[in-house]
């Protein structure tokens, strides 16, 4: 045994990795790739997660690195014949990890960096949708995925070359789904046409819990290095994209189908200007509002007065709002549903809780991070003082404790990679939590939908009580004048019809209102009960995790406490 | 001065006794500490308990206080009159202000300070030393007179002539243009020499990582903590089932959070301090190896002096000078001192062939022990961890829904 490491002196010189596989080539271990990145101290589990993701690193696929001799050959399970959890007959509670979904979850490699670059995968369920709850439509299928980003030129008229440029992306969907014209198709989009995109599903699918779309990050896209930016944005675009998909009412709009196949030029109007929209008539008004018909003045009106142009509207509607504020004069339809005003206060409440949640999980993933690398270098150092210790023995003490030393130190390094998976597979588990940032913004944004809309309510019911009231001054000054008024009447007239208008498009915002008040609500139902499903998938994802990983580190040091066990001196 | 009196297998507290009183033994423990005084000449005292049967101590027991500079005056008079011995080292001296009153600093200091006395007693040179006998029984007053006379500025004569010596031999040198520094060159030497410096490297290195390793565990538990925390408020959140499993999933966590605290302070002080107890006792070899090569330096030294004077002397013989009687008696003189010299430094070289053996063999079975210890304490957490996470799983299996 000795003897065998003077041969091996000339090449254990600097290099850690180097160390790490001489010594565990001598024990009989596979030679494992390793993630030694103990250079690398990284400050929070975003950094830790595209680490992980960073295609730079291909040597994050480790394998259980335990196929120690003394077990038969490397298994998945060996934690079955470990002391702890010997199987005894019918006796599977033992180890909890022998039900193969945990173990399969668990235990396969982290092997996204095929799915990161877009091709095919056999862990689609385990990766991005590791704690999600099965969707119901198991049978239907449909699948995205984000890669390729390639710089384009800005087309320009002008003779002077290089205009700007800008990263389009491959977007391939493949699916199964009857809506779609094939069951592979790829797109190229840029970052704008996301943009748009987002703009056009908030439109049409007011009240929804809509997932938020990745940030614009102008001052991000300076700071970072451009490549590192791109796979950033890479990754966003795609999960964005999924989730969208995985939206059972969402997945099934025009926009998104547009967005998915349309090759070419993304035919969806970029601004909500709504003339303009018209005359492309290239956008479907909302099924879910009107069905067919409506007039085009109704929709107008009921669209939030959001855009640019239409300022008089927006004047209207802030000054309704400060006047709902003020509380000067009371809006003739209050926000009564008291439920709503709870449900609201809930969902903040329960949005601050994960966010507390989510950044206690970083820190988690960073302490585990830490201890495993720390646990590395530890073992390193010892089997540099190993190595030491046997080229300077002069005695047989030196070898002796060389021999100690080289035990904990193989144990180190192995329990140090063990930490590391362990972290990596936590870092995947408790994600969840970060996703569901991501879903509570997006029920921000349907309740504020049914806030904005009543608001346009609220709106038409005093412009049309103010129209009226104006409407029956005229009459009565007209009534008095002998043989009626002509320019009064006329302006009666008028006014009836602005009238009759105002009042469809009062009808038209309550109905719409009405619709928003549903959307919201079986979108939180429908967001509740995902939730909580997700939630106790993570639980008990991340819970079988630390029990695997514990057990296996427990064995590497039962290992060394065995070997050892001439030293015990307390009289047990 | 120094001792040569013929060690004696003596038994001490860090063996098991063997039979009672026949069979000699000196035992040793600190015990104690208490925090004495106020301000900033807070200081803290310990029972040192001393129980033999050596004829030449006061009785049975013999309990005395003492504070941390009485070890350091012991310490100092070993390693003056024992060289060549790898004199046991002292905890460090200073310690941040903020923990010096710490219990865990306290009570590490303690233990570190009876293995110090201990390791004397069982030294078969030490144990013999008057020094250690006035550490273990002299009263209070006795001890504080010793140790103020140590720390004084004036020094003993014998200190002055050497100093005075040293200086004569530099200026000699220098005359002489001689600047060749005088070193032993045997390969078996260098090979130790090199040894111990690129060992205190090793050990240094793997110390450092043993602390970060216990900042990591108390890390570790801080966030398991945290976390725990966390998860509970957003189960209050929640309705059922999922707020009864964050709830227990927090519990959990906090539970955890404890033991690896626990787990962190085991590791401090059975691993991480006896690795730096192994850096300090390199370190101390280095002090022994320099009074070795002062020894050497002595000796080689007065040994050119004296055939010098031999040769003066010869010289002053031959014409027939009225100097002669003078210079024999320098002759004579020096040629002790040189002998004596010369005695010293094998002394020395003898002592040091034994320690290294001693050394090795007490560092193996002490770093044997710490990592059998080390290895227990990881196993056990581990188990806890997966015990504790283990009993979640069956009510998360089936969804909280039970």
């Amino acid at each position: 045994m000795m003897g065998s490491e003077n041969d091996e002196e000339s090449h254990l010189h600097s290099s850690k990795e180097d160390m790490e596989k001489l010594f565990l080539r001598e024990d009989g271990d596979p030679l494992t790739k390793s993630n030694v990145n103990g250079d690398k101290s990284n400050s929070n589990y975003r950094s830790a997660m595209s680490t992980l993701f960073d295609s730079r690193h291909p040597s994050i696929v480790v394998t259980p690195a335990d196929s120690d001799p003394l077990f038969a050959p490397p298994s998945y399970y060996s934690e079955s014949r470990s002391p702890r959890s010997k199987p005894n007959g019918g006796d599977r509670v033992s180890s909890y990890l022998e039900p193969p979904s945990y173990a399969d979850v668990i235990f396969s490699p982290f092997d996204d960096i095929s799915e990161i670059n877009g091709s095919e995968d056999g862990h689609s369920q385990s990766s991005d949708s590791l704690s999600r709850s099965p969707s119901s439509l198991s049978s239907d299928y449909i699948k995205i995925t984000v890669s390729n980003p390639q710089k384009e030129q800005e087309a320009t008229n002008s003779m002077i070359p290089g205009g700007s440029t800008y990263i389009t992306y491959q977007i391939t969907t493949r699916t199964n789904l009857s809506d779609y014209g094939g069951s592979e198709f790829s797109v190229r989009r840029r970052f704008r046409d996301i943009v748009t995109l987002a703009d056009r599903l908030a439109e049409s699918y007011r009240g929804f819990c809509i997932p938020p779309r990745p940030d614009k990050s102008v001052v991000e896209s300076q700071v970072m290095q451009k490549q590192e930016f791109v796979e950033q944005r890479r990754v966003a675009l795609e999960k964005y994209l999924r989730r969208l998909v995985a939206h059972p009412v969402i997945r099934n709009s025009d926009e998104l189908k547009v967005f998915l196949q349309a090759q070419g030029k993304l035919p969806l109007a970029t601004s909500t200007d709504v003339a303009s929209r018209m005359l492309d008539g290239a956008v479907k008004l909302p099924k879910q509002l009107f069905g067919e018909g409506g007039g085009a003045s109704s929709v107008e009106v009921v669209q939030p007065g959001r855009g640019g142009r239409d300022f008089l509207r927006m004047f209207k509607e802030l000054r309704q709002s400060v006047s709902n504020d003020w509380g000067g004069s009371k809006p003739p339809v209050v926000e009564e549903d008291k439920e709503f005003l709870e449900k609201k206060e809930k969902m903040y409440d329960l949005e601050q809780q994960i966010i507390n949640a989510s950044q206690q999980a970083e820190s988690l993933v960073k302490a585990q991070q830490d201890m495993g690398e720390t646990m590395g270098e530890l073992g390193l150092a010892f089997i540099k003082l190993t190595k030491f210790e046997n080229e300077e023995a002069v005695f047989n003490s030196q070898r002796a404790r060389a021999n100690d030393m080289k035990n904990l130190a193989t144990s180190a390094v192995k329990a140090s990679r063990f930490y590391r998976e362990l972290n990596s597979q936590t870092v995947k588990h408790l994600d969840t939590l970060h996703d569901y940032l991501g879903l509570m913004m997006a029920v921000q944004g349907a309740f504020a939908d049914r806030s904005s809309a009543l608001l346009t309510v609220q709106t038409l019911l005093s412009e049309l009580s103010s129209l009226e009231a104006r409407a029956e001054k005229l009459e009565v000054a007209s009534s008095k004048v002998f043989g009626g008024d002509k320019s009064r009447i006329k302006k009666i007239e008028e006014l009836k019809e602005t009238i009759k208008v105002t009042e469809d498009s009062k009808n038209v915002a309550i109905r719409e209102y009405e619709q928003i008040k549903e959307n919201n609500w079986s979108e939180v139902e429908r967001l509740d009960r995902e939730r909580r499903a997700d939630f106790l998938n993570m639980m008990k994802g991340f819970v079988a995790n630390q029990v695997g990983y514990a057990e296996k580190i427990a064995n590497v040091w039962t290992k060394v406490a065995e070997e050892t066990r001439q030293y015990d001196r307390e009289s047990s | 001065m120094e001792s040569t009196e013929q060690p004696r297998n003596i038994s001490g507290s860090m063996q098991s006794p063997r039979s009672p009183s026949s069979h000699p033994y000196l035992s040793v423990s600190v015990t104690d500490p208490v925090k004495l005084g106020n301000g900033v000449q807070a200081y803290i005292s310990y029972r040192v308990i001393t129980k033999t049967n050596l004829p030449e101590y006061q009785g049975p027991e013999k309990i005395v206080i003492r504070r941390y500079s009485d070890f350091v005056w012991l310490r100092d008079r070993l390693f003056e009159k024992y060289k060549g011995i790898f004199i046991p080292p002292l905890p460090e001296k200073s310690a941040v202000e903020k923990f010096r009153f710490s219990a865990e600093f306290i009570e590490m200091r303690r233990a570190a300070l009876d293995i110090f006395v201990n390791r004397i007693a069982l030294h078969p040179e030490l144990q013999q030393s008057e020094d250690l006998r006035t550490f273990l029984q002299a009263d209070e007053e006795t001890m504080d007179r010793f140790r103020f006379q140590e720390t004084s500025i004036f020094k003993k004569p014998a200190d002055l002539m050497q100093m005075f010596r040293d200086v004569q031999s530099k200026v000699s040198d220098a005359v002489l243009g001689k600047e060749k520094p005088v070193e032993e060159t045997t390969a078996d030497y260098e090979k130790l020499k090199h040894y111990i410096f690129e060992l205190e490297n090793h050990l240094t290195e793997a110390q450092k990582h043993a602390y970060r390793l216990v900042k990591r565990h108390r890390e570790l538990g801080q966030s398991l903590l945290d976390f725990g925390k966390a998860v509970k408020l957003l189960g209050a959140c929640e309705g059922e089932p999922t707020g009864k499993a964050f709830s227990d999933l927090g519990t959990k966590s906090e539970l955890l959070s404890i033991k690896l605290q626990k787990e962190a302070q085991q590791v401090l002080m059975n691993f991480e301090e006896p690795l730096k107890d192994y850096v300090r006792y390199v370190q101390s070899i280095k002090a022994t190896i320099a009074e070795r090569g002062t020894a050497f330096k002595q000796h080689c030294e007065l040994s050119e002096t004296t055939k010098l004077k031999e040769i003066n002397l010869d010289k002053l013989m031959l014409t027939r000078s009225a100097k002669v009687g003078e210079a024999e008696i320098e002759y004579r003189e020096i040629k002790a001192e040189s002998e004596e010299a010369t005695r010293r430094f094998e002394r020395i070289v003898k002592r040091m062939e034994d320690e290294i053996v001693r050394f090795q063999e007490q560092k193996t079975e002490e770093m044997g022990v710490a990592f059998h210890q080390f290895a227990k304490g990881q196993a056990r957490l581990a188990n806890s961890v997966a015990d504790a996470w283990r009993s979640l799983l069956p009510k998360l299996e089936a969804s909280y829904s039970v």
